[in-house]
């Protein structure tokens, strides 16, 4: 789950980590009320959850209230990367003597959460990590400790030199990392975080993710998302005890399992085809999934053929046709649909749905096949 | 010999009473696993079916001798169950659970080395010695008792590959499905070295798919350390970046986990990566000289 900079900035706040003044704007004339009237270096910044804002124009600074009303206008409803943007934040600048990179993440390999930590600040880290990795300073924290204070100290050190600085850091190191904890967090990075001339550090910009599997205990994390058409319809597939993902093609599929219904959009591109999406159905034979499966298959305008490939292991491959015979018989379609059935009680299966009058096939190949042929008619 | 479990292996379901702990347990049963046991805090002293059930995990051990546990239970709560089981001197601990908190899995990994537990999952189907034990909720009939080995991160997908094997006189040695999560027990690489080390393995089907570097770590391995032949396929070549493709850990991450990564790193490790499924078996063939 994403969130914005703004959400990030008051996580940050709320553990203590200092951030530069800012409000949050979502019209002009929110900003007229809410920005006060006096000269200031501030930045209005788009909130939108992507990256390369700035890039994209959406990041500018104002040295008046009425610049702030321009820029604020002109970002407003520009659309960055495909997302409009809704809100802004308008904040304080601040001067910046120097630039740093702080993050944490959660490292599959190392199997922990792991603290990057760079001077290359204000950069992209990915890049930073593709040209010279041996600017970002890595630690593998362990979990039942948690980031000790010299930990965070010794970091520090390496990228700072005045003592109150290196305090400072180190203490925000720390505090960003019990608010990764605390929030099941999956990345939380400051990007950048920096030392003004009067030796404050602070961040001035912020970015969290959350693992959706921690979802049902962060309530209020959860409060806090937002997400796209596109997104929301995943969400419900997913309430639904399935799992969907649009993509942009027209041959709609169904299947059970993750990694199957993975390997099916691959052939069905293999064999010169466009997946429309991917949907995993799960274990069960249950026939409402079937249905709730048609439907979205069906609200995709792109879709022109649907594959459905099920390996039947504990569940029945009769069970899954004869919920899927109850599924098309509730919605009636003239979409061209190919079944695909395998392992138990196939045979049973693939009997049940060519009496109701489909197409069968028992590979997955020959599934694609027919479905990229069906597509075309 | 088959690698982790075998007849011989005593096996302890926590969860036991509920909906799917009882459903598996009595097809686990059928295929003569030795379920010695299984955990339900509360219902100590009963039983499901002739297993009996006891309060703790360390009962059960107590009264059983059990070495291995399988879990089924729900999320929330089977970082804690996995603890249990390594606390209570289980050498194998199997997780079905979907949807387990990655910073949960965090937290368990420092205690499952301390304590010298092997974890698989979670988010798995569990593992299977045909014709010895089946742990989980594997299909059991796709499966034939021979000398491929079989790493997997998928559920049924492993399904459909292990009974393509089957049907074309490829038996299985043990085939393990270690899940989909980004954080996990044993990865593709703890595997291969068991593997590479069980006389009764001659070769290995290795399936990968989208997000981390496993397949990449494997990749290294087998060129470095491994003799018998791997055959690869990974799914989620046609996958979007930045999305969630099902399984947790199944997600390209700031450009990395692409599918052609992984193909690419097995490339060049020498190890063939079928195109689709149906490849496998002649792949693996081919390698071993059939």
């Amino acid at each position: 789950m994403k969130i914005h900079e703004y959400q990030a900035r008051n996580l940050f706040r709320k553990y203590g980590i200092p951030v530069p003044d800012a409000v949050v704007c979502h019209s002009v004339e929110e900003v007229r009320e809410m920005v006060p009237n006096n000269e200031k270096l501030r930045v209005v910044k788009a909130q939108v959850h992507v990256g390369g804002r700035g890039k994209a124009g959406g990041v500018k600074l104002a040295k008046t209230k009425e610049e702030v009303v321009q820029r604020a206008s002109e970002i407003l409803g520009m659309d960055i990367k495909g997302l409009t943007v809704e809100k802004i934040m308008v904040a304080d600048a601040v001067d910046i003597e120097k630039e740093f990179y702080i993050g944490f993440i959660n490292d599959r390999n190392n199997k922990s959460v792991t603290l990057m930590a760079s001077a290359e600040g204000g950069v992209e880290i990915e890049e930073v990590a593709r040209v010279s990795p041996e600017k970002i300073i890595k630690l593998a924290i362990d979990p039942t400790m948690g980031l000790m204070d010299w930990q965070a100290r010794k970091i520090a050190l390496n990228l700072f030199s005045d003592p109150k600085e290196i305090r400072q850091a180190a203490s925000i190191l720390v505090k960003l990392y019990r608010l990764y904890v605390d929030t099941d967090a999956s990345l939380a990075e400051i990007n950048p975080l920096v030392l003004t001339p009067d030796k404050q550090v602070l961040a001035i910009d912020g970015k969290m993710n959350f693992d959706d599997n921690a979802l049902f205990r962060q309530s209020e994390i959860l409060k806090m998302r937002e997400v796209t058409e596109d997104e929301q319809k995943e969400i419900d597939a997913n309430e639904k005890g399935l799992s969907y993902v649009k993509l942009d093609g027209n041959i709609g599929c169904m299947v059970n399992g993750a990694g199957l219904a993975m390997a099916t959009m691959d052939m069905i591109k293999l064999y010169g085809g466009e997946p429309a999406n991917f949907l995993d159905i799960g274990g069960s034979s249950n026939p409402q999934k079937v249905v709730d499966a048609m439907n979205i298959l069906l609200s995709d305008k792109n879709v022109t053929a649907v594959m459905i490939n099920i390996f039947g292991g504990i569940t029945r491959c009769d069970d899954v046709a004869r919920g899927l015979v109850t599924a098309l018989t509730e919605i009636k379609t003239k979409m061209p649909i190919v079944i695909r059935l395998s392992g138990t009680n196939a045979k049973e299966g693939l009997k049940i749905i060519k009496e109701f009058g489909l197409p069968t096939v028992s590979t997955m190949s020959e599934a694609a096949k027919k479905a990229i042929d069906l597509s075309k008619k | 010999m088959s690698i982790l479990i075998n007849k011989d292996t005593k096996v302890l379901v926590q969860g036991i009473t509920g909906r799917d702990g009882a459903f598996h347990t009595s097809k686990m049963l059928d295929y003569g696993t030795n379920i010695v046991g299984g955990i339900s805090p509360g219902k100590g002293g009963s039983a499901v079916g002739h297993v009996p059930v006891f309060n703790t995990v360390d009962d059960a051990v107590k009264a059983t001798g059990a070495n291995a546990s399988v879990i089924f239970v729900p999320a929330a709560f089977a970082a804690d169950a996995i603890l249990e089981a390594s606390f209570a001197g289980i050498e194998l601990v199997i997780c079905i659970t979907e949807g387990v908190p990655v910073q949960d899995m965090i937290k368990v990994t420092p205690v499952l080395k301390q304590n010298n537990t092997k974890l698989i999952g979670a988010n798995c189907p569990g593992l299977i010695t045909p014709d010895e034990c089946l742990i989980g909720i594997l299909p059991s009939m796709i499966f034939k008792k021979g000398n491929i080995g079989l790493i997997s991160r998928s559920g049924t997908l492993t399904y459909e590959v292990v009974n393509m094997l089957t049907e074309n006189n490829l038996g299985q040695s043990t085939c393990v499905g270690i899940g989909g999560d980004a954080v996990s027990g044993l990865y593709f690489i703890d595997l291969l070295e068991m593997y590479e080390n069980d006389p009764q393995t001659v070769g290995v089907v290795l399936i990968g798919e989208i997000g981390g570097d496993a397949e990449e770590k494997a990749a290294a391995f087998i060129k470095e350390k491994m003799t018998k032949p791997v055959v690869a396929f990974i799914a989620g070549q046609s996958a979007p970046p930045g999305k969630r493709m099902g399984h947790a850990g199944a997600i390209i991450s700031s450009g990395s986990g692409t599918a052609e990564e992984k193909i690419k790193a097995f490339n060049e490790a020498g190890v063939p990566v079928a195109k689709e499924p149906s490849e496998i078996p002649g792949l693996m063939k081919e390698k071993l000289g059939l």
